[in-house]
């Protein structure tokens, strides 16, 4: 056993409302910059939808991640040794700027400088890179909520396997849902962009697992852009040099959330420590696809387990760390309740960022009804609804409402589960029973019998559902990010002995500062 | 004519150098940041193909050409003392060279004619782009001209170079090469002395690393096998992972 610690993360969806203030947040903090304008380290997905950048989930355009080949080990798809070298004057799957969009701003100046005319002036959009006047094609969340257009979501890339009449009945308008994917860098444990770049500037890091560039040793060899499946790892034009998400680790160091984290309105984010198995890291990515997820689930040991606990201690985890991986929400909602899925496992970087799959936009119907009751009771000024429909979650058959769902499952299943539509039913099981748990809780109106069958057939019990219940809905800001403690005192030790940076120049420069310079 | 050989074949290659490997050391070492290739593929992916590919292929394989030239000057010389052989040899180098003209052309065109790409373009990129076009149509004319150019070179051009190496140099032969050549060889230094200062030195960083090593890297910031062991405890030197 070779036991290592990892920050991973919890994204529950069905608590998402899509408000981009994760990505507003991040994007304050580290992107607003020259070559960086463009990138969103963290960003948030309408799904169906194409995503960002366009389609980046088609793997058939992209060419990222890994993938087996016949005698059982995997390679990079579009990079590594071979094709990472032979293509580095050329690389022939690396997505360009207008994949993305280019980065634009208005001519706000021209509002306030305008000379008086018969017209209103107006703010002409402007490139960020040329700076010249543009006809902007494309923007940040350009298909946020389908755009009014179901076109960007008909061309998702996880409509595979999925018949075009199923296809077409998600589309029409009374039947349409759609749900939130915020997305940042999963800081896998096989990390593709770490194995593709040439000059070895990216790196894991062994106290947390953050993946890391170093900023002074990548070439722009752009091979992590086309390697990473995720195309979270972003090339800054003007600086030459790839970029992507820290998870904000100067922040963490001192004991704070990210900010994105932090600043999550809906509270979906969770964040904590899981102890792996280092030395299974290889074995797992190799796996079959079917047994994918529950080979990465197997690697992430019982923080409790004596044996455990003490491979971890000897392989220099703090015991602060281990602490906190027996606090961690992450251990519950994935290993434990079994409630959370890597999104798509099947690229095979063991992503350690983990979704509760969204329930409400799946589990409701829309029903005709007939409204004019509660409109008589409505004051007479007010205005009148003429539609007579209802947006139905009642669930009056159990699992019925399963069967009937508006997305078909195996969408949900392409993006989850590697296809496999039973994981997916097991986990709407589970949200399910906790809710009609939770109904007979505080309303009271379903019977004991059926909530008892319920946790029966969700394998659950009545405890567990108070706690995945506790933990979704009323959980603190220190029950959701439990940040080992540990890295306080050693924030400064990380980028250097604290011995030489006193009287340095501060954060990030380690040279002792000489007068004149 | 002699005050401009000397200051050509033995005052330039000095200065060309001693700037190369100051400037280099100087720029790894301080401007880290700075070092890189500077890739424009994001800002234009499609006219880029034309002309990186055979432009880098033509000056990999010129590169070696020359630098085999240098090293083993008889192995070259044994190897045109058949005509099918020297044939060969000068016709595949020619070939590069044409691509790596080729290629330039393309670079050239594509980095003046697309707006996006002017703001990621300074004046030691012109700079670079008309030494080295001049540079690679200069060696085509020699090799066109002056044949057979693999083997004078390894017969003049390489005990020249040997000389400036060894610090005597002695340029009596190689002033006596027609003035294309001597610009030929002027071009060489003067890529070589701004190398520094330029996105050329990229070259320099080649990653052949890559090959040898794991795909994964993990880092610790400390020895993890040592740094909570009670043989080493808490002190000034606590067991640092280099």
């Amino acid at each position: 056993m070779d036991i290592r610690s990892q920050i991973a993360m919890v994204f529950h969806l069905d608590k998402c409302i899509g408000c981009h203030t994760c990505s507003i947040a991040c994007k304050n903090i580290w992107t607003d910059r020259k070559g960086a304008e463009y990138m969103w380290w963290n960003n948030v997905e309408t799904k169906p939808g194409t995503g960002y950048p366009s389609k980046w989930e088609d793997q058939g355009i992209y060419k990222g991640g890994w993938e087996k080949n016949k005698d059982g080990n995997i390679n990079l798809k579009g990079a590594g040794k071979r094709r990472g070298l032979t293509n580095i004057f050329y690389n022939p799957n690396l997505p360009v700027i207008d994949d993305y969009y280019e980065p634009f701003t208005y001519k706000y100046l021209d509002l306030i400088e305008s000379p008086e005319k018969d017209d209103q002036p107006t703010a002409r959009p402007v490139s960020l890179i040329t700076g010249k006047p543009i006809d902007i094609k494309m923007g940040p969340n350009w298909d946020d909520d389908l755009s009014g257009t179901p076109d960007y979501a008909r061309n998702d890339p996880n409509f595979k396997n999925i018949s075009p009449e199923e296809k077409e009945v998600m589309f029409q308008l009374e039947k349409m849902a759609f749900f939130y994917l915020p997305r940042i860098c999963n800081h896998c444990l096989n990390p593709a962009c770490v194995a593709s770049c040439p000059s070895g500037a990216i790196y894991k890091r062994g106290e947390d697992g953050v993946v890391l560039i170093n900023q002074e040793v990548c070439r722009a060899w752009r091979m992590c852009v086309t390697a990473c499946p995720y195309k979270k790892s972003y090339y800054n034009w003007h600086t030459g040099k790839s970029e992507k998400c820290i998870l904000c680790y100067p922040r963490m160091e001192a004991g704070l959330a990210p900010a994105c984290m932090h600043s999550c309105v809906g509270r979906i984010r969770y964040l904590g420590v899981l102890l792996y198995d280092a030395s299974k890291i290889e074995e797992t990515a190799k796996a079959d696809e079917k047994d994918l997820i529950q080979k990465q689930l197997d690697i992430i040991l019982n923080p409790f387990d004596e044996n455990v606990i003490r491979e971890a201690k000897k392989n220099g985890v703090a015991d602060s760390t281990i602490h906190a991986a027996q606090n961690s929400p992450i251990y519950r909602f994935v290993k434990e309740w079994k409630l959370a899925l890597p999104l798509h496992p099947e690229f095979r970087t063991l992503p350690m960022l983990f979704y509760v799959p969204p329930l409400l936009p799946v589990m409701a119907t829309v029903k005709k009804t007939d409204n004019a009751e509660q409109q008589d009771k409505m004051h007479p000024i007010a205005k009148k609804w003429e539609d007579n429909w209802l947006y139905d979650t009642s669930t009056k058959e159990l699992w019925g409402t399963l069967d009937q769902i508006r997305f078909p499952l195996k969408y949900i299943a392409n993006l989850f589960s590697a296809g496999d539509e039973e994981l997916i039913k097991e986990k709407w099981k589970k949200l399910m029973a906790v809710r009609i748990h939770r109904r007979k809780v505080t309303v009271g109106d379903i019977s004991d019998e059926k909530v008892t069958e319920t946790l029966r057939d969700a394998n659950m019990t009545a405890e567990e559902a108070d706690a995945i219940y506790a933990l979704t809905s009323l959980p603190k800001f220190e029950e959701r990010f439990v940040i080992p403690a540990a890295h306080r005192e050693q924030a400064i030790e990380m980028m250097d002995f604290t011995g030489d940076t006193k009287g340095g120049t501060g954060f990030g420069i380690k040279k002792p500062v000489v007068r004149g310079i | 004519m002699n005050y401009l050989d000397n200051f050509i074949l033995i005052v330039l290659p000095y200065v060309a150098l001693a700037t190369f490997l100051i400037g280099s050391i100087y720029r790894y070492t301080s401007r880290k940041f700075q070092v890189s290739s500077l890739s424009s593929q994001f800002l234009e992916g499609k006219k880029l193909f034309m002309g990186s590919v055979p432009f880098h292929w033509g000056i990999v394989f010129i590169f070696l050409g020359h630098l085999i030239a240098f090293t083993i000057p008889k192995g070259v010389l044994a190897w045109n003392s058949q005509p099918v052989r020297l044939m060969v040899l000068e016709i595949t180098a020619f070939i590069f060279g044409i691509s790596m003209l080729v290629g330039l052309i393309n670079l050239f065109i594509r980095r003046y004619t697309t707006p996006r790409l002017k703001y990621v373009t300074n004046k030691m990129d012109f700079a670079i782009y008309i030494l080295l076009i001049l540079q690679t149509f200069a060696g085509l004319w020699i090799a066109y001209n002056f044949r057979w150019g693999s083997s004078w070179f390894s017969t003049l051009l390489t005990p020249y170079l040997y000389s400036i190496f060894k610090f005597q140099p002695d340029i009596t032969a190689v002033a006596l090469l027609p003035w294309t050549v001597k610009l030929h060889i002027m071009g060489a230094y003067l890529i070589i002395g701004i190398l520094p200062f330029s996105r050329l030195i990229h070259m320099l960083v080649l990653p052949l690393n890559y090959i040898w090593r794991p795909y994964q890297q993990v880092m610790w910031n400390w020895d993890k096998d040592k740094v909570r062991s009670s043989k080493s405890p808490w002190s000034v030197h606590r067991p640092k992972n280099t």
